[in-house]
């Protein structure tokens, strides 16, 4: 093989390297940063399995346990994170169910439902299921 | 080669992570506003013990909550290893990220599935 005579185009070079991003590219955009903090929801989405595991662990060793529980998840700093946990996790709910049918194909008599109409049942079933756990827990 | 592996088992990782963001979306928004806001600021009296510990130990919520559990992890760790990925320019550790992820979602369902079936 002969070296190329002439020089690489313009151009040339930024085809064959990857464009620098910068580390903080998902700061860089609205819709970049609604992204990411999408992504982050699975962090507050483990937590939150973390902390039911607590809760049914304080259960399970008997009515102190619990109202200790109970007790600790009264402090300042544990309240405050679950609050800020639970606007991530409806921010979750809320971006999920806006997502899920965008990825599905519904035909109703030859025509594509649109997405916004298959969210519908989506919501409906969100508020049913949480109706049913809250009448379940407290209610009941 | 680890790509033909990987190729195969991406489809059903997009499953369990759309089974899992579906199950957290309908159950822990109204769990943690019941446990972590409502009853710790006062809003909703706290649900009796007796009570709580019937719902824990009745077969079929033990089932759904290591459902809600393990699929919410997977779902977590899909996202987290595509974000830590993408987000701090990884890709070089691609492979152990992944690894990472969903090992540690394993670890936590198992842990799970004990806490559920064994220490309630």
């Amino acid at each position: 093989m002969t070296a190329p005579t002439a020089p690489p185009a313009p151009g040339f070079q930024e085809e064959l390297l990857p464009p620098r991003v910068s580390l903080f590219w998902w700061a860089e955009r609205r819709s970049y940063l609604l992204f990411m903090l999408r992504e982050l929801t699975s962090v507050f989405v483990a937590w939150f399995v973390a902390y039911l595991l607590l809760l049914a662990i304080a259960v399970g060793q008997g009515p102190d346990a619990y109202r200790g529980f109970l007790e600790w998840s009264a402090l300042p700093v544990v309240i405050a994170l679950n609050a800020v946990a639970l606007v991530f996790v409806i921010f979750h709910a809320v971006t999920f169910f806006y997502a899920a049918p965008q990825t599905t194909v519904v035909r109703l008599r030859g025509q594509r439902v649109p997405a916004a109409l298959l969210a519908v049942p989506l919501y409906l079933g969100w508020a049913v299921v949480s109706a049913f756990l809250l009448w379940l827990l407290v209610v009941a | 080669m680890t790509t033909s592996t990987r190729r195969t088992a991406e489809p059903f990782l997009w499953l369990l992570f759309s089974a899992g963001g579906v199950a957290a979306a309908l159950a822990i928004p109204a769990l943690l506003f019941l446990f972590g806001v409502a009853v710790p600021l006062g809003w909703i009296a706290a649900p009796d013990h007796t009570h709580l510990l019937a719902v824990l130990t009745h077969p079929i919520t033990r089932l759904a909550l290591l459902a809600l559990c393990a699929l919410a992890l997977v779902h977590a760790a899909h996202r987290l290893r595509h974000t830590i990925i993408d987000g701090l320019k990884l890709r070089r550790f691609a492979g152990p990220i992944a690894l990472l992820s969903y090992g540690a979602a394993a670890a936590g369902a198992a842990v799970a599935a004990y806490v559920l079936f064994a220490a309630v």
